[in-house]
């Protein structure tokens, strides 16, 4: 066995190992371990990506000394290596990008329970990426989900505290019924390991017996995690978590919470239930109008808002449709655009939170549109970065947004019975996406003759105007040499199954 | 009964004191216990004025809500949607399980070759008595790891909410803060000093009994660690934060929630790492049955117990609306 194989578990346990050790460090360290840990798990993950790429097949990885039905055990392919260093790229930049205002906003002496919990996060987004069995996947939710409500409450005022209460309750929600699901697999099947699963699952249809547990179970475990990545009718706790909680932890649970969910159900349908039998089910047209409605009232609710952050949070609603319309066409080029849209809304929804932090400051703090007018002259790093981000979601070539569209436009062409509707929803989303991103970026560009706000300039926001350019090099890049990560992600979904 | 004592005998006797508590005309805690009452909530008329004009004026001009019918129709459909909502995933469920296989049938899929080596194999392959406990923290150690990891997460967002900053006063007035419950607590309350002192030590030592057998009898470190937080609970309320102060304060939770989850993570690294390498563990299994044996089970067990009893603690301590 290879040494580079190692290298899932080196990721998952330091992190893990450095949420510890966070504890009782000062607070520049906690911060320094942060930073090295993320980068090194993503420098890990690129390693192993590279190498995995070489080998061109997946491997499974025991925890412990005993093998896989009775041990735990981790299994890595292209998909997962690809998925841990976009997670550990986004995280990073992230928290350089709200580094500020963590200290503005946040008191000294939890700053290092901040970075606690970014550490266990991180930890559990790796684990879910990595995971061969259920029970361990469930285990990594629950760290994903308390840790995401630290991170909303850290910052503390009664707007925040409502928002994580709230958030608590959807997502414990979404987890019991993933947790029932699990159970009723556990009980048809006798096995929490994935593939072991799989095979009985197989069996189980082959036989005709234990039909409605199944289904059942397939829909719980997909509404569950429905609820907990904030599809359509499920969105009622995103807006306030999002807008109000620090720029770090918005971008992050928008970018990276959600998207972990997103990626365990693509690994249930794909390695748990199996692709044609959840093709065969209700559930995936379900999900596939879901997806639907919420690519338009999430647009609807977005050109409502007078607030940047709750716009921004909005959009993420229609975003979310966009991949569970992809999850719902049931073909793999459906899948393939969806996992390339969890890549590129990653890239633009924290692109567009950092950058709307830097233009809010530059505004008196205000977030109505009436302050904002003109702050992209007053900041202009964070006007470019935003502007690009919006141009990225409306879907302008040259943009990461636009390759999206067009894989799900060329997935709706290829599959006949929901061509139409999806085709038809996906052209009104767009224009609504550009209805309300073109408003704010021309509000932002609109000159004014004499603002009361001060400008900012480079040498006062170093670290941040490095970290939106790191953003935008990551949009274009993602935009413009897609076809090689397209190529990555097919491969890797063709070794999931 | 036949012979009555004299009154100034009887008076003497426990069991005139006994009928006197009962009727109800003597109370122990009279004198004894020392009481504060709390301070009445001062709110000035008229801030509560503005804010029920505040209130009152969203509830009649910009809600209309006596007169708004669309509103009256969403509370009743709403109300309904949910009465449904509910019946309908319970009625789901229901149904769902009886298409489940039969409860305690031989022929379950559970009943497969996954329990059979845990069962059939567990004592040799790792050495401890308790199956259970070698499933959780041997076979499936790193969910385990990952559960601790749950707790001590969840510690740190309750930190996060309610732990209050003492050090901001510099002049040493912090213990007094108005709003730390730690002022109006009775003190001294005889009877629970007095069942705390037999109890506690009992209960701290089964605790640890627990989890120190936990690889030989039922128990381990989670229920151990539970007993264990309800002993230093219980002092707390007997005797104060004074006492405790003693013997645990934040910086404690600290280090012993450090040192143990840097205990567990570094041995379950070293036993993950040679296990998916393929190389020899050089941990001795032991003698099943005795205390010292199943090789690292019994350190892991003592870790958990440790988190687990600082959280449950450092939980109560929180959610009195104070610091450690």
């Amino acid at each position: 066995m290879d040494f580079i194989q190692n290298f899932p578990f080196f990721s998952i346990i330091l992190s893990m190992f450095s949420g510890t050790v966070c504890s009782v460090l000062p607070r520049k360290a906690a911060r320094w371990v942060n930073t090295i840990v993320v980068s090194v798990a993503g420098i890990l993950s690129l390693i192993l990506l590279i190498y995995l790429i070489g080998t061109g097949e997946s491997y499974t990885y025991m925890m412990g000394h005993f093998p896989a039905p009775w041990g735990n055990e981790i299994r890595a392919g292209i998909l997962e290596a690809l998925m841990a260093l976009f997670f550990c790229i986004i995280m990073l930049l992230s928290m350089l990008g709200g580094r500020k205002k963590l200290d503005d906003e946040v008191v000294e002496s939890k700053h290092n329970l901040y970075y606690i919990l970014v550490n266990l996060l991180l930890s559990s987004l790796l684990a879910l990426v990595y995971t061969n069995d259920l029970f361990t996947a469930y285990v990594f939710v629950e760290i994903n989900t308390i840790a995401a409500c630290g991170l909303i409450m850290i910052r503390q005022n009664g707007r925040t505290i409502e928002a994580a209460v709230r958030y608590m309750i959807m997502s414990l929600l979404g987890s019991g019924m993933l947790l029932l699901g699990i159970c009723m697999l556990y009980d048809l099947t006798g096995h929490l390991l994935m593939s072991n699963i799989k095979e009985s699952v197989e069996l189980i249809m082959a036989e005709g017996t234990y039909h409605v547990p199944l289904l059942i179970t397939i829909a719980l475990m997909s509404v569950g995690l429905a609820i907990k990545s904030a599809l359509f009718p499920f969105h009622a706790w995103l807006p306030d978590a999002y807008g109000y909680s620090i720029v770090s932890s918005a971008a992050m649970l928008s970018s990276l919470v959600s998207k972990g969910y997103i990626f365990l159900l693509m690994k249930i349908i794909y390695r748990v239930i199996g692709f044609d039998v959840f093709d065969g089910s209700r559930i995936i047209d379900v999900l596939f109008v879901f997806g639907l409605m919420g690519m338009i009232f999430g647009s609807l609710n977005a050109i409502e808002e007078n607030d940047i952050r709750r716009m921004i949070a909005f959009s993420s609603v229609a975003q979310i449709g966009y991949i569970y319309m992809g999850i719902g066409m049931g073909t793999q080029a459906g899948m393939t655009a969806s996992v390339f849209h969890i890549l590129s809304h990653a890239a633009t929804k924290s692109l567009l939170f950092i950058a709307a932090i830097g233009l809010t400051d530059v505004s008196g703090g205000s977030r109505k549109f009436i302050d904002l007018t003109g702050a992209a002259y007053r900041n202009k790093w964070a006007g470019v970065a935003f502007m690009v981000g919006s141009l990225s979601m409306v879907g302008v070539p040259m943009f990461s947004g636009f390759i999206s569209k067009l894989l799900f436009a060329q997935a709706a062409v290829q599959n006949h019975g929901k061509m139409l509707p999806a085709l038809i929803v996906l052209a009104i989303s767009t224009i609504l996406n550009a209805i309300y991103f073109m408003k704010t970026v021309i509000r932002i560009y609109t000159p004014v003759e004499e603002s009361k706000y001060e400008s900012i300039t480079f040498k006062n926001m170093k670290l941040y105007a490095v970290t939106l350019v790191c953003f935008i090099i990551l949009n274009v890049v993602l935009g413009i040499s897609s076809q090689p990560i397209v190529d990555l992600i097919e491969q890797g979904l063709a070794m999931f199954a | 009964m036949s012979k009555l004592k004299p009154q100034k005998e009887y008076e003497k006797t426990k069991a005139f004191h006994f009928f006197r508590w009962l009727s109800g005309s003597k109370d122990p805690y009279l004198g004894e216990v020392e009481m504060k009452p709390q301070k009445e909530w001062k709110v000035e008329e008229s801030t509560i004025q503005e804010r029920m004009r505040e209130k009152q004026m969203l509830r009649d001009k910009v809600y209309d809500v006596e007169h708004n019918d669309k509103l009256i129709f969403f509370h009743k459909v709403y109300a309904i949607a949910a009465i449904f909502f509910c019946i309908a995933l319970a009625g789901l469920l229901l149904y769902t399980v009886s298409y489940l296989p039969e409860t305690g049938a031989a022929d379950r899929p559970v009943n497969n070759e996954v329990p059979a080596r845990y069962i059939e194999n567990g004592l040799q392959e790792t050495g401890a008595v308790n199956i259970v406990t070698g499933m959780i923290l041997d076979y499936r150690a790193f969910d385990t790891f990952g559960e601790s990891n749950v707790l001590f997460v969840a510690t740190v967002t309750v930190l996060i909410l309610l732990h209050t900053n003492k050090k901001k006063s510099k002049d040493g007035k912090a213990d007094e803060e108005p709003e730390n419950d730690r002022i109006y607590e009775p003190k001294n309350d005889a009877i629970l000093q007095a069942g705390a002192k037999v109890l506690v030590p009992i209960i701290i030592l089964f605790g640890i009994y627990v989890i120190l057998n936990g690889h030989l009898s039922p128990g381990g470190g989670f229920s151990g660690g539970a007993i264990i937080g309800a002993g230093l609970i219980l002092y707390l309320n007997a005797f104060g934060f004074k006492k405790t102060e003693k013997l645990f304060t934040e910086k404690t939770y600290k280090v012993i929630s450090f040192a143990a989850l840097t205990t567990y993570c570094l041995a379950k690294s070293y036993s993950f790492y040679t296990g998916a390498n393929h190389m020899e563990s050089h941990i001795p299994l032991g003698i099943p049955g005795h205390i010292l044996s199943s090789g690292l089970i019994l350190v892991l067990n003592i870790c958990v117990g440790m988190v687990v009893a600082c959280t449950m603690y450092t939980f109560y301590v929180m959610f009195r609306k104070g610091d450690f």
